[in-house]
């Protein structure tokens, strides 16, 4: 069944998000290079099945299979003209998963970064940025996304394009933002946690935090900051799997399912009230982070 | 303060029009082009990527210090040519095949750049003959590899072996990064080194060639 990411947070003290996306359809054949969004019209069953299995696993949030959605992500592959169909598609998957869950379950419509820096360090001008995001955010909006999620963020002018593009085309939807503080405890542009969680939390999103990264440690300790900076914000925390080492041809992420149902247990006591995984982890780790969370 | 001094401090602070200005006046002084490179660029930027490594500036500032190098280097190139100066080595960069990411990488070419390596910049989703290309035909003498993702970092050892099917793994050496990457990858595929970040890259890329 459907619910709004708002109803959740009033009945749960703690709420179970997915895992890794792109690892699962990776293991399901996607090919090096090629952009997973294609597999929402492409493998639909591929896509629905990793939904399915984190809500399986006890996911109360999934993210849809768009993070490399926006039209210049896109452009690398040529597929920039198929923008709104993936995303739309992207959104839809998820929901029809959502809808036939045991349990209620939020469709979060993934927004990731441009991969371009913004003026003054890139050429990516604000207003442009804004209508990328713009475009993505009507389009998962229009395929039925409960929350715009908008993660792995490094820069906050960036963020802040997002933001505006998701009020201006999806203005009913709440925003949750996670960036990804990878470099000394701050993002790779510098921005520090505290700074994160005041600016972030001025856009008026229902939920802010950080994923992804070098680990379950890093990013117990970015939580430990925004929490002590603003002990009322709702903390979401999506840490990968640790960091992967390669046997053969293929990468095997240090954190068992144990490791990370440690984890959630220590970053739900930082403050983390949403919880779930990133790179490298599969429905496993999501079992044994939402079965620790739930005794 | 010299105005070597004053060029240096101008780029770490990443002033591009003051970094102009002072690289005119020291030419107009009668400094030597190699003098101004070494003691006022490349110190400048060494510094600045020592900074990042201690976490002191990130990645925005290293972009305007390695913005306001480029301004001045354009004005100092004439001269570096006309005295005879040539760069410490050549370095092949690229994103390796199926990896569309770029940022890493150009990062990591700026800072080269600013070391005084030539770069041959090989882009994103560059496949191995590109590599073996820049060694064979162009006179790379360090092949630099970058992947973001874990299913792209296979086609870092694709590069190694293609270098050696070429018989020109000998002539070259091979350093790789991005966030998957680690020292042990770098050793099981074959390559002579890895580092975590631009900066180190610079560091790593010197201690390999000796300069």
């Amino acid at each position: 069944m459907r619910t709004s990411l708002s109803q959740l947070l009033e009945s749960h003290s703690v709420i179970v998000a997915d895992g890794g996306m792109g690892t699962m359809l990776f293991a399901l054949g996607l090919q090096r290079g090629s952009a997973p969004e294609l597999w929402n019209v492409g493998h639909p069953d591929a896509v629905r099945s990793v939904h399915s299995r984190y809500i399986g696993a006890g996911a109360q949030i999934i993210l849809t299979n768009t993070f490399g959605g926006s039209r210049i992500r896109l452009a690398i592959h040529g597929l920039e003209e198929r923008m709104a169909e993936f995303n739309r598609a992207g959104a839809q998957l998820a929901g029809m998963e959502a809808e036939q869950a045991a349990h209620p379950v939020v469709v979060a419509g993934s927004i990731g970064p441009s991969g371009q820096m913004l003026t003054p360090f890139g050429d990516l001008e604000f207003e442009d940025a804004v209508q990328v995001f713009a475009e993505q955010a009507a389009a998962l909006a229009e395929g039925g996304a409960d929350v715009l999620w908008i993660e792995t963020m490094s820069d906050l002018q960036e963020v802040h394009a997002a933001v505006e593009g998701c009020r201006q085309r999806a203005p009913q939807l709440p925003l949750v933002t996670t960036m990804t503080f990878d470099t000394h405890g701050r993002t790779m542009m510098g921005v520090k946690p505290e700074q994160a969680i005041k600016t972030l939390s001025d856009y008026g999103v229902i939920a802010l935090g950080a994923n992804c990264g070098n680990g379950p440690d890093e990013l117990e300790a970015v939580i430990e900051k925004m929490h002590q900076t603003q002990p009322e914000t709702v903390l979401v925390a999506k840490a990968n799997a640790g960091m992967p080492r390669m046997e053969g041809d293929t990468p095997v992420y240090e954190a068992t399912p144990d490791v990370m149902a440690e984890y959630a247990l220590r970053v739900h006591k930082l403050g983390a009230r949403i919880i779930g995984s990133c790179c490298g982890s599969t429905p496993d780790h999501i079992a044994a982070i939402a079965s620790a969370l739930k005794g | 303060m010299t105005i070597i001094d004053e060029l240096r401090e101008g780029v770490i602070q990443g002033q591009a029009n003051v970094a102009l200005e002072k690289v005119k006046k020291a030419l107009e002084e009668g400094y030597a082009a190699d003098v101004i490179l070494n003691e006022g660029l490349i110190s400048a930027m060494s510094n600045v990527g020592q900074m990042y490594e201690d976490g002191v500036v990130f990645v925005p500032e290293m972009l305007i210090a390695a913005r306001a190098m480029d301004k001045a280097l354009q004005i100092l190139r004439p001269y570096l040519v006309a005295q005879g100066v040539k760069p410490v080595g050549k370095v092949a960069i690229g994103t390796v095949k199926g990896d569309l990411h770029d940022i890493g990488k150009k990062l990591v070419a700026m800072m080269l750049e600013g070391s005084g390596f030539e770069i041959i910049d090989l882009g994103i989703d560059a496949p191995p003959e590109k590599f073996v290309d820049a060694v064979q035909n162009k006179g790379a003498d360090v092949v630099a590899l970058s992947a973001l993702l874990t299913t792209t970092m296979p086609n870092m050892k694709t590069v190694v072996d293609a270098l050696k099917q070429a018989g020109v793994r000998d002539k070259v050496r091979i350093i790789i990064g991005g966030a998957p990457v680690n020292q042990a990858y770098a050793d099981q595929i074959g390559a002579d080194g890895y580092a975590p970040d631009a900066s180190s890259a610079v560091r790593k890329v010197r201690e390999m060639l000796g300069v």
